[in-house]
């Protein structure tokens, strides 16, 4: 829990918030930068970048970088396309990966140690090393549609979703928050005869508020954020390119950086807005979870 | 803790299918068949078929030696130094391309030192490589404790009942919202040995004392650069796992410890870093990792260069199999990478074993 | 390989007995354009023409970024799934060809004759790939600066020679009225560096690899030509003549345009947006340091991969697509050069007595395309890397023999790329 508030008098009131807003400068500065950058036209945008000029919105200041974006590239499609892929994977993720350290954290079973270390093992793994022998792979499974097998998952949803729904890092935060977890709930709770599930789904989870946003601001960041080199090997049409890909548009002949800025800002707004939201999850659930205080 | 654990073999293994099940078919085999491409001479793309090398990738990557070169003499017999004073030794390439040492074929100098009037030079067979692997190391060295102490830092700076704290909170998170690539472009800017913001801020404050660096196209601050902006990033990521820990240890310890009149550091110490110690494992280990994959800041910023101080394993990895069409040399580094890693982290986990 | 070369065949085979049954066959096109919006409008308005103007085919575009578009290829080529018509860079379609995705083309030869060299991709004696037009790089340069530091103005048959070269820039350098006397755009380390500075190694007399048979790079690259060059290359940043890997992008994008640069090597694809903004811009040809001056030929061009199920129509749509007028479109809009001597008079640029005719000329008397080998990938990246570290410091004679190195290796670990 939060430290007890003391001494929170005049002077040092005012030290604390100096010291607070200090640190948010240093952090804030690059994306005060987007923003204004976005406003600007090309030209006074590279001059202004030496100067403190290049946080301030003066000069010729319009939204017209962001229509030529739109009109450069299919920004709504290229949004909704990461958003469906960011979602799904975040909510599938959430499931299989606290269902799967439940077992680790909770329950003993015959291996249980070789193969927690095995997909901790899985961390250390580049995504660069597998992309290619991923490829390969992903264009030879199968899958079934509504016309029967289909072969091949390139070009689709489910490429850029279902080999990320399981990370070792998902599985590692959850574990360790588990083992955190107090056992005399879940003894008291097998004790009446639940079954394992049912302490899963109501005791466990019930608890585990910050974890889940945890892991789930940092999953959604992953897939939407950092989706680059997998989307641009499986996806060739325009109708499933995902944002990152579609960053590519702006460096054609001359790299347009006032709808450079534009599109960047407009891709961060859904990131930004999902994280506000969970934000005040994470901070509801603390205050709610009796045990925790 | 085991002895804790009810067993039950069904429950275990069906909780954990779906999971494992994933991960074994979209990461574990495709990092088994990039081991198998390290063993052959498999191209991205080529007419020609795929033959079995064995180790002749890993010895291509690895090949060391030590060369002893005398310095040179002139007709007398003394030894030739040029105006600076220093000793004249023959080129390394002399060696090296000659037909006397097919050994040394294809061998670049990495590194040399003085042995009395000898100079010891250390070839090696890839020296691009080796300077991937030295930068890469000295990039966990660093980042670690400055992200993972940062971070620690700024949860505990968070963690504080103050109004508007949640507004602080959110921006210092936000670089983490933005991706690396757009931070790397956006640094770049700042960077900049002309015209940059940091040389700019740096000359104001200095009241025109500082020289402008060029941070990203000199050897010496080109790294220190990439770390400085890497750790900026990604703080605000291990502050939010950081305060997911902090959260957990109860208010009562924290009463206790006022009663008992406790300082500020010894409530730290005795209170806060005990209970949070499954989360600092998860951050070293994390952060570390995460160091090890250095890449996207390199392909944006500085290619490599300037004269490889800024090259990566995972971006010789890439370099090699895309670039160069190399997937068996790419692959190599990788499993060299997952080897050195594996070892780190196996020394982390001993290191950090919870005693029962 | 093997089990992909089978599924390949499958494929084919499948969508041939497909394509037979269907009235009017549908063929893939994949474009490097995404993002560039003229581009994109005189490739739609081709394609759309082509269609109305015959029932049988029907040419679907599909638009990449031209940043990733290899990647996206070679990936696509992996997992099975190219198109009919591919856009190609020049100089990769040796390699592309060379790993059996792409075909010849069944064009006449005739029907090419009068089309500038660079725009023909001919690999093996056929010809793989065409082009709707062609690059060019030039000395972009002020009248203004020229008078001011009394420099004589270098024709295409009197180029300046390497002294006078480094007279001017020494003359700019003094001057001090910009902040470097040559802007090289070394900021932009992909295929932007062979095809620009490769020809300055050429003037010099080396080579990045040996031409005779391909299969070796040493007394090209590291030969005293080559030597003399690289001595040259790394003059030009150690004294301050030129801005160095660390150089900013937008300064390449404005510098000569607000005057920091005096002068700046670069493509003719930005001429028209300069000569918008600088009145009084010349375009220079390069100079000879000795064994004459070429400049870099070869850009993006059409073929028709092995996986095609109509071959035909990909080449019909080919043909179609390379009509005077088209041509002339996307010289107008881009400012490239067009592949043919009548497109040209049918353009704003290159008609007789237009602003950039020169580049016409040059391109038609000194284009050297980069060398015709599959080996080209690696030794493009190798030679980026080599003029790289010797901008940055690097010892000249290493750090060339090491590159010479790794391409002799990488040759050989290909059995020879087939020469």
């Amino acid at each position: 829990m939060a430290l007890v508030a003391k001494e929170n008098t005049g002077l040092r009131l005012a030290a604390r918030y100096a010291v607070l807003v200090l640190v948010a400068l240093v952090f804030a500065f690059p994306l005060v930068f987007m923003v204004i950058s976005s406003l600007k036209p090309d030209l006074q945008l590279l001059q202004d970048t030496g100067s403190l000029r290049a946080f301030l919105p003066v000069g010729d200041i319009s939204l017209d970088n962001y229509f030529a974006a739109f009109e450069r590239a299919p920004i709504g499609r290229f949004m909704l396309n990461s958003v469906i892929v960011t979602v799904v994977t975040v909510v599938l993720s959430i499931v299989i990966c606290s269902v799967a350290a439940f077992s680790f954290a909770f329950l003993n079973w015959r291996g249980r140690g070789v193969i927690l270390s095995i997909i901790l093992a899985t961390l250390i793994i580049p995504f660069e090393t597998i992309a290619i022998p991923l490829l390969l792979e992903v264009s030879r499974l199968p899958w079934l549609g509504v016309e029967g097998i289909e072969w091949g998952w390139l070009n689709t949803y489910r490429v850029q979703i279902i080999p990320w729904i399981v990370d070792a890092l998902t599985i590692f935060l959850f574990v360790q928050y588990f083992k955190d977890l107090p056992k005399e709930l879940i003894e008291a709770a097998r004790a009446e005869g639940a079954s394992w599930f049912q302490v899963y789904h109501k005791i466990v989870m019930p608890l585990s508020g910050p974890v889940l946003a945890t892991a789930a601001i940092l999953k959604s960041l992953k897939m939407y954020n950092e989706q680059y080199l997998w989307p641009l090997i499986v996806v060739q049409d325009e109708a499933h390119r995902p944002i990152m890909v579609g960053l590519g548009y702006f460096f054609q002949l001359d790299v347009a950086w006032g709808e450079l800025m534009a599109y960047l800002t407009l891709i961060s707004v859904p990131v930004l807005v999902f994280y506000l939201i969970l934000q005040r999850a994470f901070i509801a659930s603390i205050a709610s979870t009796g045990v925790k205080g | 803790m085991a002895s804790k654990l009810t067993t039950s073999n069904r429950a275990g293994w069906g909780f954990a299918l779906p999971g494992f099940a994933l991960i074994a078919t979209f990461i574990i085999l495709p990092f088994f068949l990039a081991f198998l491409f390290s063993l052959t001479n498999q191209r991205l793309i080529s007419p020609n078929p795929t033959e079995f090398i064995g180790l002749k990738n890993y010895r291509d990557l690895l090949s060391v030696a030590v060369l002893t070169i005398e310095p040179e003499r002139d007709a007398a017999g003394e030894i030739v130094r040029d105006d600076a004073g220093e000793i004249q030794y023959p080129r390394v390439r002399t060696i090296t391309r000659s037909g006397d040492f097919p050994q040394y074929k294809g061998m670049r100098e990495w590194f040399r030192w003085q042995s009395g009037d000898d100079a010891k030079v250390v070839i090696a067979k890839d020296v691009v490589f080796m300077k991937a692997l030295r930068n890469t190391l000295i990039f966990v060295l660093f980042i670690v404790p400055l992200q993972g102490g940062g971070a620690l830092l700024l949860a505990l700076l968070i963690n504080q009942k103050l109004r508007g704290i949640n507004i602080f909170r959110t921006v210092y998170f936000m670089p983490v919202v933005i991706s690396i690539v757009v931070v790397s472009l956006l640094w770049r800017f700042i960077y900049d040995g002309n015209d940059g913001l940091l040389n700019n801020i740096l000359n104001a404050l200095s009241f025109g004392l500082f020289e402008p660096v060029d941070w990203l196209g000199n050897t010496d601050t080109a790294l220190g650069s990439i770390i400085a902006m890497s750790a900026w990033q990604a703080v605000g990521f291990h502050m939010v796992i950081w305060l997911s820990g902090l959260q957990t240890i109860s208010p009562t310890f924290y009463e206790v410890a006022a009663i008992e009149g406790a300082s500020k550091w010894q409530t730290f110490r005795f209170v806060t870093w005990p209970g949070l110690r499954n989360t600092a494992v998860l951050v070293l280990i994390v952060i570390t990792m995460q160091a090890f994959a250095l890449f996207a800041q390199i392909d944006v910023m500085t290619n490599g260069g300037p004269l490889d101080a800024t090259q990566t394993l995972v971006f010789q990895t890439v370099e090699r199999g895309y670039g160069k069409q190399d997937i068996s040399g790419g692959s190599t580094i990788s499993v060299i990478l997952f080897l050195i890693v594996l070892a780190i982290s196996l020394v982390q986990r001993y290191l950090t074993r919870e005693r029962d | 390989m093997k089990l992909k070369k089978t599924f390949t065949a499958a494929l084919m085979a499948t969508t041939a007995i497909g394509g037979a049954a269907a009235a009017q066959t549908e063929l893939a096109l994949w474009y490097h354009g995404a993002g560039n919006e003229v581009e994109g409008k005189i490739i739609n308005q081709i394609i759309d023409e082509f269609n109305a103007s015959q029932s049988d085919y029907k040419v679907m575009i599909e638009s990449f970024p031209q940043l990733s578009y290899n990647d996206s290829v070679v990936a696509a080529a992996l997992a099975g799934n190219l198109p009919c018509i591919l856009d190609t860079d020049g100089p990769n379609m040796p390699n592309w060809a060379w790993s059996g995705y792409m075909q010849p083309l069944p064009i006449d030869e005739a029907e090419f004759a009068n089309f500038l060299p660079g725009t023909k991709g001919i690999y093996d004696g056929k010809l793989y790939s065409i082009g709707l037009w062609d690059a060019a790089v030039a000395l972009y340069a002020r009248q203004s600066t020229l008078d001011e530091l009394g420099l004589r103005t270098p024709t295409l048959a009197e180029p300046w020679t390497g002294e006078e070269f480094m007279a001017a820039l020494d003359a700019a350098k003094a001057s001090g009225k910009y902040d470097y006397a040559l802007d090289l755009g070394m900021n932009d380390q992909g295929e932007w560096y062979p095809y620009a500075f490769s020809p300055f190694l050429q003037s010099f007399g080396g080579d990045i690899v040996d031409r005779s048979a391909y299969q070796t790079a040493e007394g090209a690259l590291n030969g005293d030509a080559a030597l003399e060059f690289g001595a040259w290359w790394q003059k030009l940043f150690a004294e301050g003549y030129a801005p160095g890997t660390s150089e900013d992008p937008a300064d390449q994008q404005t510098g000569f345009i607000d005057g920091s640069f005096a002068f700046q090597w670069n493509g003719n694809w930005r001429a028209v947006a300069t000569m918008a903004e600088v009145d009084d811009v010349l375009f220079l040809p390069a100079p000879d340091f000795g064994n004459g001056n070429t400049i870099g030929a070869g850009s993006w061009q059409f073929g028709v991969t092995t996986s095609c199920a109509a071959p035909d129509g990909a080449t019909a749509f080919i043909e179609y697509a390379l009509q005077d007028k088209y041509l002339a479109a996307f010289s107008d809009a881009l400012g490239l050069i067009p592949s043919t001597a009548s497109a040209a008079q049918m353009t704003e640029n290159y008609k007789e007595g237009g602003p950039l005719a020169v580049f016409y000329d040059l391109s038609a008397e000194q284009a050297l395309i980069r060398p015709v080998t599959p080996g080209y990938v690696v030794e493009a990246k190798v030679f980026i890397k080599a003029l790289a570290d010797i901008a940055n410091g690097a010892d000249v004679a290493d750090t060339l023999d090491a590159a010479v190195d790794e391409i002799d290796a990488d040759i050989e670990a290909n059995g020879g790329y087939g020469h």
